[in-house]
This record gives structure tokens, C-alpha cells and sequence, in this order.
């Protein structure tokens, strides 16, 4: 298949930047998305041009490191990751627009790389339990509700992409720290930090420009992971819940 | 932020939003419920509308109750404006690079239109106040004292008649996504079952409202309803 691929470049964080057109031909495809960049990249190598630069590790839908915002997708028409995405995904002769995350949180450190370094400042907030040090404790004198134990993993899935903020029209990361609040929240050994936890990392969050959610649900549908909308509701009563345990 | 004040959040403004505009949903419902007074006739409209003056005497003075009525709406919109300015402002500096292309998949046209909806409905609210109970402005010359004629005389001018019939389909919109969503802020939607419920919680309340508002203009452009 032959594509018109519009892409951001932007030489570094304090340069404009603005979109490339280039023209790609014989691209398969069985190719994932991130292989199709390759090729062009390959291709822009030869003619002496310089390469686009975009995040990718494990390219197998683990590791939240790639992730592009697609034709305005964020991570593309499906619902997976960049780099679970394929090329069949995509019709011959089609025009691609290939956009970093838009958030100011988020800057652009060169065309389509981003900071996510937000997320982890969020995370140095509360995304973590306190556990006495020593030898390891009997498991099974805490015991956790299968139900809640299955929930949790569910939202523990999450890893960390930034699609939900890069979706949501607000700009919000409403959903990524929903998934952190309810997955700690759901066991008994996030139980002792549970309201600082909500309220240090919507603080953090505020604190880094994110915007308020106003739940659209945007985040969700862009979501790799399929983070329900329930954990912003959860999060939403644990921070209530914090204000009236007076914090 | 170690130490940070959970009231100083934006959930804490999403709350107060929240709980300001549940408010106006118990008052659209009693407001609509005193219009569809107007199918009764004229001294009905009116007594109704007298009744609320006097009500709690002679425990309050004269439309001390409507006061008390009326200040906690006051207080409403002023919390319910305020936050939508503050979170609309933060959501504008959020992403100051706009997309080339953006779609919005999996999201209602609803979600998307709260806050200029929240404004036409604004706008709509000063000329509704000016139009029957500030200002009392009748659109045909008319007298203004009498709260049925007033009506009627406004309702007859078709042109008015849209205005209110817009407005209502604003608020429908609003009512559609803002109750649901009041309900996820509140922490009340913690299982997508629970989330369904609210939703259509909104829907139905949305479409009682603006339907149950667009009557009383309809059937007096209609001629049902009469002086």
C-alpha cells in the first residue's frame, strides 16, 4: 500500500514546530505501525534527512512507552497500543496525521517524543504502600476478596501511557489516576495512606496543568487497557471521603 | 504535593459543581410543575403563582419563603458559575497546542457542548428574568401585571416562542450530560451497572424537562392555550 503520512516535527523543545508531508510506497500491510515509521525513517536516512523521532521499548502493548496521537486517535483506530497497532488497520492511498500528546504537561522534547515525567511525579505521590521491612509475611493472613482482587488487576493493567490525557478534551489525566486510586484502594495494604493518596496525587496533578475532568469519556474509549470510567468515580468519592476525614 | 488540602483541588470544584447544579435540578422540576398550572386556566396560573408569595405566613413576612428560595439559588449560581469558569479556564491551559486532527470517539455531542450550552442557557436565564419577573417586559405592549396574560401575550409571538424552545433543548443537552456526570463527581457510579442507571437517570430527566417546558409556549402559539 502506498501513504501520505503528515507528521509534527520539531527539532527540540524550545523550536516551533510544524507538519512534514512525505510520501511512503509498498508499505505492508502486516507491518506494525512502528515498523512503517522505521521503513521512513530508513528511507529518510538514505536521502540524508533526519530521522523522526518517536518512543517505543518493548513494542508488544506492555510497557507504555510508545504512543501516537493517529488521524487524532490516540493510539490509532483500535483499541491497543502504537505498537500492537498494523498497517492493515489502514486503506491504500490514505492520508495518516501523526501528532505527539497535546498537553502542556506533556512537552515535546523532539517531534514526536514527549515528557511524561508528570506521571511520575503523581506517582512519587501516592502510587506506592508502606510495608515493614524484614521477612516476608504469611500470605494468607490478609485476606482479599476475589472480587476486589480481580477488580484491582483489572485497573492495575494500566501502564502509564498518557492516551487518556492525550484523548480527553480537558486535557485531564482523570483516568490514570483513578486506576492508581482504585487499584491501591481495593486491598487491604493500600488501606493506611488511602486519603493522602487521593488527595497528594489530584494535587500533583493540579499542580501540573492538568485540566479538571468533566467526564466525557474520552479517555476511556482511547484507553489500550480499557480502564472503565468507574475508577474516576472512585476517585472522585475517595478524595469526598478525604475532605470529610478533614484533609 | 505532601500535605496538600483536599478542598483546593479541582474534584473539590468538580464537587461543588456538582452539588450546586443537583440543586437546580430540584428547581427546574418545581418550576416546571407550576407552569403546567397554565392547562388549568387563568386563576389557577395566578393563584399559584400568588400562593408563593404567601407562603409561610404569617411564620415569614410577606415572600420571605421565595427569598429564602430565592437566595439559595443565588448561591447556586454563583458556586455552579464560578466553577465552570475556574475549570474551563484550567482545561484552556492544559492544551495550548490544539491538534491538527482530533476525533472524539465514544463521547456524546452532549458532553461536548456543557459549557457553551452552560452559557446560552446563562444568557437565556437574564432575558427570562427580565422578560417575567425583573423587568416584566411584554413584547406586545400589553399590561404586565398579570402573570397569565404576560404569558400568553408573550407565548403568542412566535419569535419568543423559539427562543424558549432553544433554550429548553440547551437545557435538555445540559440536563443530559450534567446529571449523569454530577453523579460520576459524587462518586455515585462506581460499577458500570450503576453508571448505566445514571444515565439514563439523565436522559429521562433531560427529555420530562425540555418537554414538559416546550408545552405551555407550544400550546399557546397553538391557540390551546388562551386568555
Amino acid at each position: 500500500m502506498n501513504l501520505t503520512l503528515k507528521i509534527w516535527r520539531q527539532p527540540d523543545a524550545a523550536s516551533a514546530g510544524a507538519m512534514h508531508t512525505y510520501q511512503l510506497a509498498d508499505v505492508s500491510e502486516d507491518m506494525s505501525f512502528l515498523e512503517m515509521l522505521d521503513v521512513l525513517n530508513e528511507q529518510l536516512n538514505d536521502q540524508g534527512e533526519e530521522p523522526i523521532a518517536f518512543d517505543s521499548d518493548c513494542r508488544e502493548g506492555i510497557c507504555g512507552t510508545c504512543g501516537l496521537m493517529i488521524n487524532g486517535e490516540a493510539h490509532g483506530p483500535e483499541v491497543t497500543t502504537t505498537c500492537q497497532l498494523h498497517m492493515r488497520s489502514f486503506s491504500d492511498g490514505e492520508t495518516i496525521t501523526i501528532e505527539p500528546w497535546r498537553s502542556d504537561a506533556f512537552p515535546v522534547i523532539k517531534d514526536l517524543v514527549v515528557d511524561r515525567s508528570a506521571f511520575d511525579r503523581i506517582i512519587q505521590q501516592g502510587g506506592y504502600i508502606s510495608v515493614n521491612t524484614g521477612s516476608a509475611p504469611e500470605a494468607h493472613s490478609v485476606p482479599v476478596p476475589k472480587d476486589d482482587a480481580d477488580r484491582a488487576f483489572n485497573v492495575a493493567t494500566c501502564i502509564s501511557c498518557g492516551a487518556c490525557v492525550a484523548a480527553c478534551p480537558n486535557g485531564s489525566a482523570s483516568l490514570f489516576m483513578g486506576a492508581k486510586v482504585t487499584h491501591l484502594g481495593l486491598l487491604p495494604q493500600g488501606q493506611p495512606e488511602r486519603d493522602e493518596r487521593v488527595v497528594n496525587m489530584v494535587a500533583q496533578h493540579d499542580h501540573e496543568g492538568f485540566g479538571g475532568c468533566t467526564n466525557i469519556g474520552a479517555c476511556t474509549a482511547a484507553c489500550p487497557k480499557e480502564i472503565p470510567l468507574d475508577v474516576i468515580s472512585q476517585l472522585n468519592k475517595d478524595l469526598r471521603t478525604a475532605i470529610r476525614n478533614g484533609h | 504535593m505532601k500535605g496538600a488540602r483536599a478542598s483546593r483541588t479541582t474534584v473539590a470544584l468538580k464537587l461543588a459543581m456538582a452539588a450546586s447544579g443537583f440543586i437546580f435540578v430540584a428547581f427546574v422540576f418545581a418550576h416546571m410543575y407550576g407552569n403546567l398550572k397554565a392547562f388549568a386556566g387563568h386563576d389557577a396560573f395566578n393563584e399559584y403563582a400568588h400562593h408563593l408569595r404567601e407562603l409561610g405566613e404569617p411564620l415569614l413576612p410577606h415572600e420571605g419563603a421565595l427569598w429564602i428560595l430565592r437566595l439559595g439559588l443565588i448561591i447556586s449560581l454563583v458556586v455552579h458559575v464560578t466553577t465552570g469558569v475556574l475549570l474551563w479556564r484550567r482545561a484552556a491551559r492544559a492544551r495550548t497546542t490544539k491538534y491538527v486532527v482530533k476525533k472524539n470517539s465514544g463521547v456524546t455531542r452532549a458532553s461536548l457542548m456543557m459549557r457553551w450550552g452552560g452559557v446560552t442557557i446563562l444568557v437565556f436565564l437574564v432575558w427570562h428574568l427580565l422578560n417575567f419577573t425583573i423587568g416584566k417586559v411584554n413584547p406586545q405592549g400589553g399590561a404586565t401585571n398579570d402573570p397569565y396574560n404576560l404569558m400568553v401575550d408573550t407565548f403568542d409571538v412566535w419569535w419568543m416562542t423559539i427562543i424558549y424552545l432553544v433554550a429548553m433543548l440547551a437545557l435538555g443537552a445540559h440536563l443530559h450530560h450534567g446529571i449523569w456526570s454530577a453523579a460520576q463527581t459524587l462518586g455515585w457510579t462506581g460499577t458500570a451497572a450503576k453508571r448505566q442507571r445514571w444515565k439514563v437517570i439523565g436522559f429521562v430527566t433531560a427529555v420530562i424537562i425540555s418537554l414538559g417546558y416546550s408545552l405551555v409556549p407550544l400550546a399557546v402559539l397553538a391557540g390551546i392555550i388562551t386568555k
